[in-house]
């Protein structure tokens, strides 16, 4: 793990993996209000204490994957990076739905929006880039692909994922506790409506 | 004991200190973006600093008072009226029942804070009236017919006028190279920090785009996504830097560069499509 600078109000932990994020997470969120990320763990604070915070801390030990609950979320695959998708992983439009509701994906951790869940542990033959550049708009319940990730966009914002479908179901509800559908450990299928 | 809006003008919301320590929610920090102003609006009313304030964009708001309330006007600047009157920037003002207070077209600064003494009300959502643009979170924007009641007022203080800003059409930032520099040659980090970088039009509260050279990288391959703060100077891969602002995306998927120290980040609100910024290098504290 590497510390790296982040501003005057922060430092950043470079991680080798989600695994060993998420046990830094653990050993500091009594520490900081800290944020999780794919490979990294984002430590606000002051960086000087921080940094002999962390030279006295050690990761945390085997951390707990119960499933915290299975939900269906039927999607419209008719997404506009679908043909792209299909040509950067070498599989037809059908082959790409076929491996994204093949394999049920995992909720790793939140982050991006409210309600925004990053799904691992879904067909490798997904793994695509981002787009070059973001869109300035997505459309609420849009699904995407980036990197080993699937997400379902909560709301219409900007964004950089490859989209494939769309689902109404809500991501995000204040109104709902938690307010968020898929809370980290929710193993999600994805079935395909089109 | 409320203010009605007449006119919105281009986009106002509430916004009080946000909603911080939420990331792991995916909630952004949201609140102010020029928080220096928004203290200074409240602190000529005695308000405390968690009273919500309103953010106006360019200009044009029009509130008019169904009791007697003390209000001020802070951060960007253009002409102020009460009923037709020209009245003072960063001073207490008395509206009485019935006045009209108007915040004119600016013309310096993008982002003015109107307070009124006691705060303005409104329901919550996580704790903070702050609308958060990329979330939906908070209240809606401002719109004709609006009604905001006031908390109590306290003591109005006896302070000097805050002096109006004075902005030349370039902000100088200081940043914190990282945590991503090395994902750059050091021709494009030598480009960051030398060359000028115009605010664009599409720049918003989250984040202030901004045009100038092709920062090239060093390395094509994906970032993970990993959370990011207020002042980040994100390079999408087209090249060109965003600077998040308050409503930012807790994570990002583009490496970034550098981040601008915490303290300048405010003075970003005030950027208008058209000025230059200039980053300046710190060390990593």
């Amino acid at each position: 793990m590497n510390v790296l600078p982040c501003g005057d109000r922060a430092v950043l932990l470079d991680c080798e993996s989600l695994d060993e994020a998420r046990r830094w997470h653990a050993a500091l969120i009594d520490h900081s209000p800290a944020v999780l990320g794919a490979c990294t763990v984002l430590v606000p604070g002051d960086p000087p204490r921080l940094r002999k915070l962390l030279s006295q801390t050690t990761p945390a030990g085997a951390l707990d994957d119960t499933v915290v609950a299975e939900i269906e979320v039927t999607v419209v695959y008719d997404g506009p990076d679908l043909d792209d998708v299909a040509r950067l992983t070498g599989l037809t439009t059908t082959q790409v739905v076929a491996a994204h509701t093949g394999t049920p994906w995992t909720a790793a951790f939140g982050g991006f929006a409210p309600g925004f869940s990053y799904l691992v542990d879904g067909d490798a033959r997904l793994q695509v880039p981002r787009r070059t550049s973001p869109r300035t708009t997505v459309p609420a319940g849009s699904v995407g692909l980036a990197g080993e990730f699937s997400g379902v966009y909560p709301r219409s914002s900007p964004g950089g994922w490859q989209l494939i479908g769309r689902t109404d179901l809500a991501m995000w509800d204040t109104a709902r506790e938690p307010a968020a559908l898929l809370v980290p450990g929710t193993v999600v299928h994805f079935t395909d409506a089109t | 004991m409320s203010l009605i809006v007449e006119h919105p003008g281009a986009r106002s919301l509430l916004q009080d200190g946000g909603r911080p320590g939420s990331a792991a929610l995916g909630v952004s920090p949201s609140g102010a973006f020029d928080r220096h102003a928004r203290r200074q609006a409240n602190t000529l009313l005695g308000n405390t600093d968690e009273a919500a304030a309103i953010e106006v964009l360019l200009g044009g708001l029009i509130l008019t008072a169904t009791a007697e309330h003390t209000v001020s006007v802070t951060g960007a600047v253009g002409p102020i009226t009460i009923d037709g009157r020209q009245v003072t920037h960063g001073r207490a003002l008395r509206l009485l029942p019935g006045q009209r207070l108007k915040v004119g077209t600016f013309t310096s600064g993008l982002r003015a804070y109107v307070a009124v003494a006691g705060g303005f009300r409104a329901e919550d959502e996580l704790g903070s009236l702050s609308t958060d643009t990329l979330s939906g979170l908070g209240p809606p924007p401002l719109a004709p017919g609006s009604e905001f009641a006031a908390g109590p007022a306290g003591t109005i203080p006896e302070l000097q006028d805050v002096p109006a800003l004075t902005l030349a059409g370039t902000i100088a930032l200081d940043v914190v190279l990282g945590p991503r520099d090395n994902w750059f040659t050091q021709a494009a980090i030598a480009t960051l920090l030398t060359t000028g970088w115009t605010v664009t039009p599409a720049s918003d509260r989250i984040g202030v785009r901004l045009d100038g050279a092709v920062l090239e990288r060093t390395r094509n391959d994906e970032l993970p996504s990993e959370p990011c703060v207020r002042g980040s100077v994100q390079i999408a891969s087209d090249g060109y830097p965003i600077v998040f602002g308050p409503d930012h995306p807790v994570t990002g998927g583009y490496p970034v560069i550098a981040v601008v120290i915490d303290g300048y980040t405010d003075r970003l609100a005030q950027a208008r499509p058209g000025d230059v910024v200039h980053f300046g290098r710190r060390q990593a504290p």
